[in-house]
Order: C-alpha cells, then sequence, then structure tokens
C-alpha cells in the first residue's frame, strides 16, 4: 500500500504540521461556535444552563477532535474513506432496529451507552470521503461512461433511503445534494443532471403518496402558513415574526421578545437563526452568513489548491456539505422551503451535528496540510 | 503540480464546475440576504407589531366608584374593601390538601369547592380562581394566621359599594348590580371587566355615567403561555365624581321611619321654591347593600311577592287617584279659564244632579254643608261645591292647569322610574277609547276620582308649584356633580293671575285653621301649616253601599287591597312658603287628615326645625373638575 503514496517533497514532520495549521480559518471556526454559545446563553435567558455550558464544553472537545484530525495523514482518510462509509451505512441500518424515538418521533439516534450519535450526521461526512475515494481513482473519459456512474449513485441512494426511513427529509435531501455536487464536480455528464432532475419530478406523485402525515403537512403549511397558524405554520408564523421584528439593529442581546417568551418553537435547535437575527437584527445575521460563506469558500479554496483528486474533492463536497447546512436551515426558518428539520451547525444545540461537522473541518485542515501528498490512483473497479 | 495521466484535463474540469457550484452558491446566499432584507427593512415594522401584538396585553384597571353624599356631606353610598380569597392551583402543592384547610376556616360549602374546581380546570394553573367575596376581617387574619398551610392561596382587596342608610334611602339611592349582556357596548370595554358594577336603579343608575369613571389601563408583557411576566406601563383611570344630593339624609331616615308606621305609604319633602328634594322616601324598603352584592333568589321572590311591593318607588312609582287633593287644580281651573269668580259660592244640600244621575257629597246624612264660597268649599273639602265648579269648568280646562301644575306628565326628576299619572281630557279619551267625553265624567274627575291618577310627588310638586306664588318648579336630587352645581334655583313664572293662586292656598290655609285638617295643626310660632286632606276611593262602591253611607268611611271589614288610600299636602310656613310635604298612606281605609295628616305634620315641622334649605356641606374642599 505505501508504494502507492508518494510525497514530491520530504514528509512534513509533526512540528512542521502545527506551523502549517491554517489559523485564520480555525479563529473563523471557533468564533462560530462561540456565537453558538451566546445564542444558547440567550436562548436560556441569560443562563448557560441548559444549553450553552454542554453546547462549550462540546465544542472544546470538538476543536481538539478537529486538530488531532488536521494533523493525521490525508492518506490514512483516503484509505478509511470505504470502511468508514461501510460502518455508518451499517449504523444507520441499525438505526431501525435498535434506534430510539427521538425529536418529533423520528427514529434518528444509535446509543453506544456512552453517548447518543447520529448516524445520519457522521453520513454526510463519511459519503463525501467514499465518493472523493470513488473519484480519485476515475480518469475523465471514465466519467462520461455511464457504468462508472451506477457505484457512486447507489453509493447516494443507499443511505439516502435509510434516512428517509427513519424518517429525516431534511438529511435525505443533503445527501442527495451534496452528492449531486460532487458527481457535478467529478466530471459526470449534464444530461445526466437534466435526466435526474426529470425522474425526480416524475415521481414526486409517488413520494408525495409515501410521505408522512407530518411530512406532507409541512409542505402544505409551507405552501400556506396561514392555513394552520396555531398547527405547524406557527413555527414558520412566529419565526417569521421573530425574524421581521429584529430590524435593521436588532432589539439587543438578551433582549428578544419572541424568543424570551417562548412565542419561537424550537429556539435551542433548528430555529436558533432566527433568535439571533432579532436579537442582532439584520446586520448579525449578514455578519453570520458572510461568516459561514467564508468558511465554506474557504474549504473550496482549499480544495482547488490539493494536488490529489481525493483531496479537491473531499475539500470541495465537505464545503458544500457546511454550505447546505447552513442554507437549509435558513431559508427553511425565513419560510423560503418547508420546514425539514436541519440545524444551524456549530449554532444549534446538538452533539452529533456538532461533533460530525468538525471532523468534517479536519478533514479539511488535513487536506490542507497534506495537499502535496501523491495518492497514486487505481480504478475504483479493479484493475 | 498535477503530474498524472489525464489529471490536468480533470483539473481544468473540475475547477470549471468548481466555479459553476461557488456561483450557484453565491446566488443562494443573495436569495438568503435578499429575503431577511425583506423580512427585516421592508416589512420590519409590520412584524415589529406582530412581535407586540404577541407580547403585550391591555388590561383596563377598574375605576372607582364615585360616592353619593347628601346635601351636608354625609355619604349615602360608599365603596368599602372586598377582601377576596383566590387560589392559584399552580403555587398550591396540593390543591385538594388547601382547599381542605380552606374549608375549614371560612366554611366552603361542597357545591362552593365543586365551583372553585371547575374554575380550576377551565383556567391554565396560574391564574388565580375566586374562592370567596366579602370576607370579613376575621376571615382574613384567619387565613393571614394560617398562611404556612395555604400554598397558592391570595387575599385580594377589590371594592364593593356599600349603603350606610340601607333601606331607609333604597329607592332614592338604588343600587349597583353586574353588568348585562344587553348593556354590554362595544365603546365602553371596562363594561366586560369582570365583577364591574353599574347602577340598575335610583340615583346610582340615574347618574351611572357621573358615578362610573374611566377605567384606567395597565400593559403587560405576557409570554406564550400567557403569563404575565412584568407590567410594561400603568395610566391610572379617574374615579368616578362625587354626586352631592339635595336630601338631608337625617330627614330622610326620619321619614322613612315614620312611614314604616304605617303598613305601605310615601313621602316627599322639597323646596317650594327651588324643587330640591329633601326626602323622598318609600316604605317598605329594601337593603341595597344585598342588592349590591347579588341579590338571593329567595329574597328576590318575597319581595316580589309583598302585596306592599317593597321594590316599588311609590313616591314616583305609584299612581293613585288624588282624591280630594285635586280640588286644588279644579278651584284654579275655575278661576283661570273665567268659569267661576273668586266670589263664586254654592249650596251644598249633600247631592248634586247631574242628567238623571245624583252625586253624593260626604256630608249627605248632615244634610249637606249649607252654602260655601271657594275658601271654605276647599277647606271643608266640599264634593258639591266642587262638582259645581268642574261642571262650569270643563274637563280640558282643568286638565290644561293640571299639566301645568305638574300632573299628567313626568315631572323630570332625576330618578329613574318615574310614571306620569293620568290627567283625562276629551282629546285625551277620544285617543284611549275612541269614545266622546260625557259631562258626568268630569263630575267625578272634579273630586279626583275616575280617570286621574297622580304620584305622591306630582301631588308635592303641584302644591310647590302653587305655594312658590306660581313658579314652574321641577323638582331634583341632585345638587352638585363633582361641586358644580348641576339644577337651577329659580324657575319661570307660570302664567296664573296671582290672586288665583293666592285664593286657592288661602283654602289650605283656612283647611288647616279649621276644615278638614284642623286636627294636624302645626301650633310651633312661625312654622304654621296649610294643607289639604285627600281620601282616595279604590274599591268602586254598589249602590247598596253607598246608601249604607259608607264613601269615605272606615272600612274594616274590607281587604286591604281594597281600602282607601289616605292623602295629606302640606306647605309651611304658610305665611312664607318653603317646604311642601306631600304623604300617601296606601290602603290606610281612613279619612286622608286621619291617617296621612299626621304624617306630614310631623314630617314638616321636623323640617322647618332642620330648616335644610339653610343647610349646606360645611368647609366643603374644593373638587377637582372632570
Amino acid at each position: 500500500m505505501a508504494g502507492n503514496i508518494t510525497f514530491d517533497q520530504p514528509e512534513p514532520t509533526l512540528g512542521g504540521k502545527l506551523l502549517a495549521l491554517p489559523w485564520v480559518f480555525i479563529l473563523m471556526v471557533v468564533t462560530l461556535g462561540l456565537i453558538g454559545g451566546a445564542a444558547l446563553y440567550s436562548a436560556a435567558n441569560g443562563s448557560f444552563e441548559p444549553w450553552a455550558k454542554p453546547h462549550l464544553v462540546r465544542f472544546g472537545m470538538s476543536v481538539a477532535v478537529m486538530i488531532v484530525m488536521a494533523l493525521v495523514d490525508i492518506r490514512f482518510w483516503f484509505r478509511l474513506s470505504y470502511p468508514a462509509y461501510a460502518v455508518t451505512l451499517a449504523l444507520l441500518a441499525g438505526v431501525e432496529v435498535a434506534g430510539k424515538v427521538g425529536a418529533f418521533g423520528a427514529q434518528r439516534w444509535i446509543n453506544l451507552g456512552f453517548v447518543q450519535i447520529q448516524p445520519s450526521e457522521l453520513m454526510k461526512i463519511a459519503l463525501v470521503m467514499a465518493l472523493a475515494r470513488y473519484f480519485h481513482a476515475l480518469i475523465p473519459e471514465d466519467t462520461q461512461r455511464l457504468r462508472t456512474l451506477v457505484p457512486p449513485v447507489l453509493m447516494i441512494l443507499a443511505p439516502t433511503a435509510f434516512v428517509l426511513l427513519q424518517p429525516n427529509l431534511g438529511t435525505a435531501i443533503m445527501l442527495t445534494l451534496a452528492g449531486a455536487a460532487m458527481l457535478f464536480v467529478g466530471g459526470a455528464r449534464l444530461w445526466l443532471f437534466g435526466a435526474v432532475a426529470a425522474v425526480g419530478a416524475a415521481a414526486l406523485p409517488i413520494a408525495w403518496r409515501h410521505m408522512h402525515g407530518y411530512q406532507k403537512r409541512r409542505v402544505m403549511t409551507f405552501l400556506d402558513p396561514s392555513s394552520d397558524p396555531l398547527g405547524a405554520g406557527y413555527h414558520i408564523t412566529q419565526s417569521r415574526i421573530a425574524l421581521g421584528s429584529g430590524g435593521l439593529f436588532g432589539k439587543g442581546f438578551l433582549n428578544g421578545t419572541q424568543s424570551h417568551l417562548n412565542f419561537l418553537p424550537e429556539k435551542q435547535t433548528d430555529f436558533i437563526f432566527p433568535l439571533l437575527a432579532e436579537e442582532w437584527g439584520l446586520w448579525g445575521g449578514v455578519a453570520l452568513l458572510a461568516l459561514f460563506a467564508l468558511v465554506s469558500f474557504y474549504g473550496v479554496g482549499v480544495g482547488l489548491r490539493s494536488r490529489s483528486q481525493y483531496g479537491r474533492m473531499l475539500a470541495i463536497g465537505l464545503s458544500v456539505n457546511l454550505f447546505l447546512y447552513v442554507f437549509i436551515n435558513v431559508a427553511m426558518v425565513m419560510g423560503l422551503i418547508p420546514v425539514v428539520g436541519v440545524p444551524l451547525p456549530l449554532i444549534s444545540y446538538g452533539g452529533t451535528s456538532m461533533l460530525a461537522v468538525m471532523m468534517g473541518f479536519g478533514l479539511l485542515i488535513s487536506v490542507l496540510i497534506h495537499r502535496d501528498a501523491k495518492i497514486t490512483r487505481r480504478h475504483p473497479l479493479g484493475d | 503540480m498535477p503530474a498524472e495521466r489525464g489529471d490536468m484535463e480533470r483539473y481544468r474540469l473540475l475547477t470549471r464546475r468548481t466555479l459553476v457550484v461557488g456561483g450557484l452558491q453565491a446566488g443562494m446566499i443573495s436569495l438568503l440576504v435578499g429575503r431577511m432584507y425583506y423580512l427585516q427593512v421592508v416589512e420590519s415594522r409590520r412584524y415589529q407589531m406582530l412581535a407586540d401584538d404577541n407580547r403585550i396585553s391591555m388590561r383596563l384597571i377598574a375605576p372607582s366608584r364615585g360616592l353619593i353624599v347628601d346635601r351636608a356631606g354625609i355619604v349615602m353610598a360608599n365603596n368599602d374593601q372586598n377582601f377576596r380569597a383566590l387560589i392559584v392551583s399552580e403555587q398550591a402543592r396540593d390543591v385538594e390538601r388547601t382547599l381542605g384547610v380552606l374549608a375549614g376556616i371560612i366554611q366552603l360549602a361542597p357545591s362552593e369547592v365543586e365551583r372553585i374546581r371547575h374554575d380550576m380546570a377551565r383556567h391554565r394553573r396560574f391564574v388565580p380562581v375566586t374562592v370567596r367575596e366579602n370576607l370579613t376581617w376575621e376571615q382574613v387574619s384567619m387565613i393571614e394566621v394560617n398562611a404556612p398551610d395555604l400554598p397558592g392561596v391570595i387575599i385580594d382587596v377589590g371594592e364593593v359599594r356599600s349603603y350606610p342608610f340601607a333601606d331607609q334611602a333604597s329607592h332614592l339611592i338604588g343600587y349597583v348590580g353586574a353588568v348585562n349582556e344587553d348593556e354590554l357596548d362595544d365603546d365602553n370595554p371596562v363594561l366586560a371587566l369582570p365583577g364591574f358594577k353599574i347602577g340598575k336603579a335610583g340615583v346610582e343608575k340615574y347618574s351611572d355615567d357621573a358615578l362610573r369613571g374611566t377605567a384606567g389601563t395597565s400593559e403587560m408583557e405576557v409570554n406564550a403561555n400567557g403569563r404575565t411576566i412584568r407590567e410594561l406601563s400603568r395610566e391610572s383611570g379617574e374615579r368616578g365624581k362625587k354626586v352631592t344630593l339635595t336630601i338631608d339624609s337625617e330627614l330622610q331616615t326620619a321619614a322613612h321611619k315614620r312611614l314604616l308606621q304605617e303598613r305601605s305609604a310615601a313621602a316627599v319633602i322639597m323646596d317650594a321654591q327651588t324643587g330640591a328634594i329633601y326626602a323622598l322616601a318609600s316604605a317598605p324598603g329594601y337593603d341595597s347593600n344585598i342588592f349590591s352584592k347579588g341579590i338571593p333568589a329567595d329574597l328576590w321572590k318575597d319581595l316580589l311577592d309583598d302585596e306592599t311591593m317593597p321594590l316599588i318607588n311609590k313616591t314616583i312609582g305609584g299612581q293613585y287617584p288624588p282624591g280630594s287633593t285635586f280640588k286644588l287644580v279644579v278651584a284654579l281651573a275655575g278661576l283661570e279659564s273665567g268659569a267661576i269668580g273668586l266670589d263664586h259660592s254654592v249650596t251644598c244640600n249633600g247631592t248634586f244632579a247631574l242628567g238623571d244621575h245624583t252625586f253624593y257629597c260626604d256630608a249627605y246624612k248632615n244634610g249637606g254643608h249649607g252654602t260655601l264660597n271657594l275658601t271654605e268649599g276647599i277647606a271643608k273639602s266640599c264634593d258639591v261645591y266642587f262638582y259645581d265648579v268642574g261642571n262650569r269648568t270643563g274637563i280640558d280646562n282643568i286638565a290644561r292647569v293640571a299639566n301645568l301644575l305638574g300632573l299628567g306628565l313626568r315631572t323630570g326628576l332625576d330618578v329613574p322610574g318615574e310614571h306620569a299619572g293620568t290627567v283625562p281630557s276629551t282629546a285625551w279619551k277620544k285617543a284611549h277609547t275612541g269614545e266622546p267625553w260625557y259631562s258626568g265624567e268630569t263630575i267625578s274627575c272634579a273630586i279626583g276620582q275616575g280617570q286621574v291618577a297622580a304620584t305622591p310627588l306630582q301631588i308635592a310638586t303641584m302644591v310647590a308649584r302653587l305655594a312658590s306664588g306660581g313658579r314652574a318648579v321641577v323638582p331634583h336630587v341632585t345638587k352638585e356633580i363633582a361641586g358644580i352645581e348641576t339644577a337651577p334655583t329659580d324657575w319661570p313664572r307660570i302664567d296664573f293671575k296671582p290672586e288665583h293662586v293666592e285664593a286657592v292656598l288661602n283654602g289650605m290655609k283656612a283647611a288647616t285653621d279649621h276644615g278638614t285638617g284642623k286636627d294636624v295643626q302645626i301650633k310651633e310660632p312661625g312654622m304654621q301649616m296649610a294643607g289639604k286632606t285627600g281620601t282616595a276611593q279604590v274599591h268602586q262602591y254598589t249602590l247598596a253601599e253607598h246608601d249604607k253611607g259608607r264613601i269615605g268611611h272606615v272600612e274594616g271589614d274590607l281587604p286591604w287591597k281594597l281600602k282607601n288610600h289616605a292623602w295629606f299636602v302640606g306647605y309651611a310656613p304658610e305665611d312664607d312658603p318653603r317646604y311642601v310635604c306631600a304623604v300617601l298612606v296606601e290602603h290606610a281605609g281612613d279619612f286622608g287628615a286621619k291617617a296621612a295628616g299626621p304624617v306630614a305634620r310631623d314630617l314638616l315641622l321636623l323640617t322647618q326645625q332642620r330648616d335644610p334649605a339653610r343647610l349646606t356641606v360645611a368647609a366643603q374642599l374644593p373638587t377637582k373638575p372632570a
């Protein structure tokens, strides 16, 4: 195996790697985590309990995990890509067997004894790794062949199917879109996306019939929030009031009335962005979005600087993944898309989503530090 | 640099497509920012209003009701503290236990406990539910002492209306009660406040607008569950205006007590010059205090069934044939119309014949009164004299003068529930029955029988208008509202010839001097009373009864309801008229002079001794105008 992976330059030492860590990027990530802590402190009416403290503790640990993962050689992650995907897929399948009822009655948690984890969150990373691993081995001509695109499409569809069974529409959409973006960047032919879109549109009525009542209700409510102002439409109506009443400069830290008087539901998880935008106004909200955009585009930049196709695909996939998190969450709380249950990464309260996102950043930094590592290409369908 | 086979090509494709993805992402972020701009800048004001709608709840603070005081400033309607026990189920760790302890202190009936449980089930856990209102001071102390055993029990102080004069002024002052469904007014949300009470009778009702005051508002911040977080602002309301009455509460009490010696009676004491009412008493009454706290059904039924009709204010709501008191009207009408002169005399032999009908006089058995002039006709209350005058004058002339003296139409007293009485005329009969007037009917009316009906207030007003020398005095009980005089003190002159009015008053003086009222004289110098008696027939006598001479006599064997009413109306001092008193004793079964006269004499004497016209509020503080 080692013979397949070579560096043009001498292997970097641990000290060299530490020096190479992108401190500006890490500072941006830490800022996001601290904004999350402040928001959760406000969500609890100015208290570190019950959310801000665990959030900050977990964030500190996640930063450590990120840095450790960043220092691990990219070739290790390359080799781990398929096993990680396989194990996560197995865990996802296990959720259907050993899963425990979580929020909204959806089965999303798996209890490993010491910690409850959401395999669906881990899958967002594992899928990107596996697809990057697969595309690393392809030459451009391969991507033009339909046959070579069957395995990655299956890699996307398998976890999506499990996640839909849970049911978790938000993660299913994220897996599909992140996977599609990687196929696109990897070089799949454009007509394929048109065809898939057409098939998807044709499948919509069938999907509708198989959707859960609460999912249908969310879609209907999205189309007309006033149809159910006290039920499903309540979330989105109150969220919009929180956002809109914040105005240009906001009501001030700890002064949000919608959140503090409990009009805003799920304010510590999916609806934390309205809480922030109510207290910090348009400027605060735009600044937060800008910070996320910077982090995401930084990741794309990391990808473009990598010498290996694996590193490029991994970095871009992870960046798109982060972008999708933010976009779906914010668009959802603003009433642009139906409420699908996607948290705002590093801000929303919740253990595994933070850990998964920080692991992604760890991989991203690893790509950056090991950007010159050479990874020998082997055909994914066997030599 | 990419070195492997095709890697350069693959890198270029990846870069191109990454740029496409990046562009797409930039577009999506712009969409989010645009949406944020729309929500937070363009539509911000609307959402700010919606957020305030969410969190701000306006509550009304009931204003304190204005006091009602008499002319000397003595309080006749007051606001007492109403101690209420409330329970907040959220704070009561064990509601059943707390209610059990509470039941031992204030004796909660099972039905009350049931109501409390029902109320608690209907409201959120933090909403206080009333356990009991109108707690005594002892009960409040007991609850406070046992507070550690009564978690979640709160003592709250509200206001309840109290009437120090209770049943002595119940009809005059009235009472307050809960707002009915049909009394609710969208423009006046204070009416919908739980426990808010408005005037239901008497002055409480008539001056309700002034007494009510204006509600204050309190802006409360509430959370999504409706729990109050804090008070944002408070605008205190304005308490109701103080209403000062013309009433002399001591005279009112004395009048009521005097009337209670009769089974059912009414008395009006008023100022002949100004129209100010000093006492307006109707007996028996009811206790306004019970009414203002909600009338128990059995008490209500008892009051309704009582044949003395305690709920009716007889001074303004009772309509009785005025009997001989109406002769004052007929005399003036005869003079005013020119039908008779001041020297008109009639010879009474006990009967008066008109057509084929014979009308009798009280003096029939004694062979009649003989020849009488106007003064003696009134003094002796000779029916034949007035049959003759009435017959000469005609009903329409009588009706015109009666109306001018305040009969047959509401006087306009500022107490609700006044009746107009009846003064018939040819037009009145045509309108009511379609039939023409028969001259025989005028004969009955001439002695205040037949269709004629009047309230005691009207009879008092009639004499006030005569005694004031013919001024259109209007009776009123309201003296000041918030310190501002409300009634005129000078009234326009009615177009009567002074000598005609003088002649009628002379008749009244003669009546108490040596006529029908000679037994009820006031002997005190300068306080002599002039007056007129009246006996109003209730029962229509048969001819046989007539012949037995029953008219106006003691009717011991008739049921109470069929006995005659007794009237007396007088004024004093007779040389400088100031006070008028009209007394009606319902179904007295005796002459006015005997049953009602002594009451009027006692009251007019007391009135003159107290001299309420001179009695004003001592050292009255200036009241802030509205």
